[in-house]
């Protein structure tokens, strides 16, 4: 039940109708930043006013909400949102990747591969990958009408020429269909393999108010350098929980004398697993 | 300097020139071009009829020339004379009122001014090159120098870091500096390696026109004459043809071909660079050429 006083999903109906026109122009031109009317919305920007509001315009009655936070459903931010959509929406909510219909995240991508059928909303502080590169907007909107994007491979050399390799990690430019340069918000590039899916890649950047989109089966093509080859950084250890190899690991200082432990970031993966029974060094 | 000495043979190459022109009056033909000339039978650029005005004022009024291969040619005049407005007209920066700016690179000449933006933008950054004033509005003060030079390939598609890297290594040998400075940035080089590394950045691609506008304005004399040996060497090296505009009679003397006089818009005056020089006809060159302080 939805809290009263409250329309479906808290956004009143011509919002949402507005904002699923973004959503299909999004989807119709993809990696291309659509402008929206973007609303106040009860959080402050920054925590994920883009991702609600498309969340909010997607929907419907019969869904089922998971909401993670750099892959954890038990952070702060993720609980909020949670529990924010079941009061205003009444929606089901549930843990499992692969139980929920529509899947709000920021900064990951689940490591369970999504179906058809699934929605993932990114939440977007900078859509704009050009941004730290050219600073006035109607240049970078220029630069992508006329597909202008050597821009973004100075940014690659200079990582190498400085670093000996790109050390972009996270929020690393893709190309979409051959055409739109686009930032796939600050996902680490361990993730970027994952933006080809089956399921449809929402992106909502709220302050800045832009949406873009990813059709399922998109082709999607990480930036590079002939010599130079787009590498997915993969951790050396397995999960010290669930003994994962090919998940992204986050590094837990367990105590004061440099202690630390490696586990997945997706909790939802790493518990599943650890249920099946597949037990990793420091659990055993 | 080599500045110095060079001077002569300058002169001289004018000389040559102005004996082939025979209507000594220099307004075009293959000859004049000077030793670099390569050759054919239409010009590179040619404006016509170029007017630009702010309002009721005019930046600059039926502005005619042409320009050759391997041609340089000089556009002097005071403050405010409509140089830069003309140097803008033909860059495409600013849109002229009336008049045509035709290119033509050897397939026919096209109307830079009729094209479509992409295709305008494509040209100014690999055919065409343009070095301003001021290196910071030239060059990426946050970008490395091999990044800066690297940039204009990477916008046409190169997408191999080495080779970049060596191009880029290879363009500031020929400037002039130092390859253990490649990854540093511009902001740590001084005004005349700034200068240079722009000249660079703009030649990478390789460019048959280069627009300059003041590229000695705001450094000091000896790195004055180092940056104008440069750029004739490049002229004469690349076949070159260029656009400089000037306030400065002695950098288009060493520089220049040819010298078009502006004031208040329009062209009072035009020729050779050392006949206008030596035998200004028009009142207000023979002020600007008695203008300039003896040493």
């Amino acid at each position: 039940m939805s809290e009263a006083g409250y329309n479906f999903a808290y956004l009143d109906e011509p919002t949402k109708r507005m904002i699923r026109r973004a959503i299909l122009k999004g989807l119709a031109i993809p990696g291309y930043q659509v402008p929206f009317a973007s609303r106040e919305m009860p959080m402050p920007y920054g925590w994920g006013t883009g991702g609600v509001q498309v969340t909010a315009a997607t929907l419907v009655p019969e869904d089922t909400l998971k909401v993670i936070d750099q892959g954890a459903d038990d952070t702060t931010n993720a609980v909020s949102i949670r529990r924010f959509f079941q009061r205003v929406a009444g929606v089901a909510t549930t843990t499992r990747t692969a139980q929920a219909s529509v899947i709000q995240t920021r900064h990951r991508i689940p490591e369970t591969p999504l179906a058809e059928g699934q929605i993932l909303v990114y939440q977007v502080p900078i859509p704009e990958p050009l941004r730290f590169l050219e600073p006035s907007e109607t240049e970078t909107r220029k630069m992508h009408a006329l597909e202008e994007y050597g821009l973004m491979h100075v940014r690659l050399y200079e990582d190498i020429a400085r670093h000996g390799a790109i050390a972009t990690a996270y929020a690393y430019p893709v190309q979409v269909e051959g055409r739109y340069v686009m930032d796939p918000s600050p996902i680490p590039k361990f993730d970027n393999p994952k933006l080809k899916s089956a399921a449809i890649q929402l992106f909502g950047a709220g302050r800045e108010q832009r949406i873009y989109a990813l059709p399922p089966h998109t082709r999607v093509v990480s930036l590079d350098f002939e010599d130079h080859p787009f590498d997915p950084a993969k951790a050396d250890a397995p999960c010290a929980l669930c003994g994962a190899t090919g998940a992204y690991l986050d590094e837990v200082v367990v105590d004061d004398a440099g202690g630390r432990l490696f586990v997945c970031s997706d909790t939802d993966y790493c518990e599943t697993r650890r249920a099946e029974g597949r037990v990793g060094a420091a659990a055993e | 300097m080599g500045a110095v000495t060079q001077a002569g043979a300058v002169g001289a190459a004018a000389m040559v020139a102005e004996a082939a022109g025979a209507d000594g009056l220099g307004t075009g033909g293959p000859g004049t071009g000077g030793p670099g000339t390569h050759g054919g039978d239409r010009p590179l650029l040619s404006a016509e009829r170029l007017t630009k005005r702010y309002g009721g004022r005019i930046g600059c009024g039926d502005v005619s020339f042409e320009l050759w291969r391997g041609e340089v040619l000089g556009i002097v005049g005071e403050s405010g004379s409509g140089k830069s407005t003309l140097l803008s007209c033909l860059s495409g920066h600013l849109a002229p009122d009336t008049g045509r700016v035709l290119y033509d690179a050897g397939d026919g000449s096209v109307d830079t001014l009729a094209l479509a933006e992409a295709e305008r933008r494509r040209l100014m950054r690999t055919d065409w090159a343009f070095v301003h004033q001021n290196p910071r509005d030239g060059l990426r003060m946050g970008v490395s120098a091999g990044g800066n030079v690297g940039e204009r390939l990477m916008g046409t598609g190169a997408r191999h870091y080495g080779n970049i890297r060596a191009a880029a290594l290879d363009w500031l040998a020929r400037v002039e500096i130092a390859p253990d400075r490649i990854d540093d940035r511009p902001s740590a080089f001084s005004g005349g390696m700034q200068q240079r590394l722009q000249i660079a950045r703009n030649l990478v691609t390789g460019p048959r026109l280069v627009l300059m506008d003041e590229p000695t304005g705001g450094l000091d004399v000896s790195v004055q004459a180092r940056l104008l040996d440069l750029v004739r060497g490049l002229v004469r090296e690349m076949g070159l043809s260029a656009i400089v505009v000037t306030h400065d009679l002695a950098v288009v003397r060493l520089l220049a071909d040819r010298l078009m006089v502006m004031k208040d818009g329009h062209v009072v005056e035009q020729g050779l660079t050392d006949q206008v020089l030596d035998d200004p006809q028009h009142a207000h060159t023979q002020l600007l050429v008695s203008s300039v302080l003896q040493v």
